[in-house]
């Protein structure tokens, strides 16, 4: 029943989904990362218009599924006149999910240096710009690198979800596929096949980029050896 | 270790003390921690807070650089109110930036080190001098490697802060407050986290700071660091200070019962004055002398 020439043929439809996959996945992924660390520096903030809008921003991404983030972006907004594409919605979409884990990791990791690096570097004359920037945040990351991990190995299939808007990208392909040719069995196959071969390879990156940071100097990264 | 030893500057015009705190009120929710202390450092002056732990000294300390900020009182550095103060009838708030600026001033040393653990021994040094000061990076290397050379680091400069021991981490700390040409080094129980057998090195690089003239003030456990380096001893306890003079007459005749109670306990538990109140003069080291400028 397995017929390898309709695998053959089902390929590259599927695998253009997949470029698209990889393509929504690394843009919002970025884009997360970016934002993540704007909104967890503005949760941690002084000043509490900054502060108070990153919390509700963060509770109410959280609160709700991504699945319904996609179709309000996608069917509501164009109730109030905004209309994006489904490739616009759905990395927005992707994106503003992210933000809100994200920004929960930043915050987290930024928490987690001593207070005393923050009496250093104010002790020197430093600004609280300049010490997040120059001692807390290159720590911060480091400890928080696991976590930002886990995120980016999630990102590719959690974007499977944007094919509910009608993005064509890997599992869109397969759905497409499938309802045309009745060949599930093949066709999910590949599909999940093709998910492994994207987040295998992008975990196994993650454990490089742990490494890289880790020599040697993790112990320390909390505090002060004794 | 290869000091420059310059004669200490002569500073005994009793014009403007360089830190002056009015009648600093201070509490942690319902604890009182500071209770209307006054205290005037003078340029060139070390001045040593003792007492038992809880007395308020480290909040006093960290009240000088605004670590803490004050209930009530004032603070003036160099003749110049700091921080919050009162102005023509109004409450003031110093920015952000003029804070910075006077931080920048005063270098601070902390029990815990708190040296920063990304950075080399050396980067740590120059941090302060190539982003606060926009020192270029050559010439910030190049006065690093000078107080690295100073503590007795030079050789660990490329070092990270945990290949290092505790007692070399604190000079490397000493050298990164030092990196700013401070005006005054404040420095918080400096030796209370380190094994006895690293102590010395850190006191030596203390007292070799005091006797080239650096204004400082500290508070230390170290009784004979006090006794042989402060050119006057401050005693506090439960919030105030009890007492304060040059160290010949705040060890060897100590006015207040809380001070000799105090006294009596330390010295005899460390066993450095068998035991009895301390007939030890001070002029036995050669650097008790240093900026001396009382009478």
């Amino acid at each position: 029943m397995f017929s390898l020439d309709d695998m053959i043929q089902f390929l590259p439809s599927l695998l253009q989904g997949a470029v698209l996959t990889i393509t929504v996945s690394l843009l919002a992924f970025c884009l997360a990362l970016a934002c993540g660390l704007a909104t967890g520096i503005a949760r941690m903030s002084r000043l509490w218009p900054l502060r108070v809008p990153a919390a509700v921003y963060i509770q109410f991404i959280r609160g709700t599924p991504l699945l319904l983030q996609l179709f309000f972006i996608y069917y509501v907004l164009p109730y109030v006149g905004i209309v994006l594409s489904p490739f616009v919605s759905g990395v927005l979409g992707l994106t503003l999910n992210y933000t809100a884990y994200m920004a929960e990791v930043f915050r987290s990791g930024i928490q987690a240096i001593p207070k005393g690096q923050w009496e250093a570097g104010a002790s020197v004359g430093m600004s609280r710009r300049l010490m997040l920037r120059r001692i807390i945040l290159p720590q911060a990351i480091r400890i928080i690198i696991p976590s930002i991990g886990n995120f980016f190995v999630s990102i590719f299939k959690d974007s499977a979800l944007v094919s509910v808007i009608t993005m064509r990208d890997l599992m869109f392909s397969g759905q497409l596929l499938a309802s045309a040719t009745y060949k599930h069995f093949e066709i999910f196959t590949m599909v999940a096949a093709i998910y492994f071969l994207i987040s295998y390879p992008s975990a196994k990156f993650v454990e490089w980029v742990e490494m890289r940071l880790d020599v040697a100097r993790r112990p320390v990264v909390l505090g002060i050896r004794t | 270790m290869v000091f420059a030893v310059e004669a200490p500057a002569v500073l005994g015009n009793e014009a403007e003390p360089i830190i002056r705190l009015d009648r600093i009120w201070k509490s942690f929710g319902r604890l009182e921690v500071l209770t209307d202390v006054s205290l005037t450092v003078q340029k060139g002056e070390v001045v040593c807070i003792i007492g038992p732990s809880g007395a308020g000294k480290s909040t006093l300390l960290r009240c000088i650089n605004h670590l803490e900020s004050i209930d009530s009182g004032s603070i003036h550095f160099e003749g110049r109110p700091v921080y919050r103060y009162i102005r023509a009838g109004r409450a003031v708030t110093d920015s952000d930036k003029r804070i910075e600026a006077i931080r920048a001033q005063i270098g601070m040393v902390f029990q815990s080190f708190n040296l920063f653990p990304h950075l080399t021994v050396l980067g740590n040094v120059t941090e302060a001098p190539v982003h606060v000061l926009n020192e270029p990076a050559g010439q910030a290397d190049e006065r690093g490697m000078a107080v690295l050379r100073k503590v007795g680091l030079a050789g660990k400069a490329g070092a990270y802060p945990h290949q290092l021991s505790g007692g070399q981490q604190q000079r490397v700390a000493i050298a990164r407050a030092l990196a700013m040409n401070p005006k005054v080094m404040l420095f918080d129980e400096a030796t209370s986290a380190l094994d006895p057998e690293l102590v010395g090195d850190v006191l030596r690089v203390m007292r070799q700071l005091a006797s080239e003239g650096m204004t400082m003030v500290v508070v230390t456990h170290e009784m004979d660091f006090a006794r042989d380096v402060a050119d006057r001893v401050i005693f506090m306890d439960q919030g105030a200070i009890v007492e304060q003079g040059p160290p010949h007459i705040v060890f060897t005749a100590p006015r207040s019962p809380r001070t000799q109670q105090f006294l009596h306990s330390i010295l005899n538990r460390n066993g450095n004055l068998d035991g009895s109140l301390p007939p030890e003069p001070i002029d036995n080291s050669g650097q008790a002398t240093t900026g001396g400028h009382h009478e």
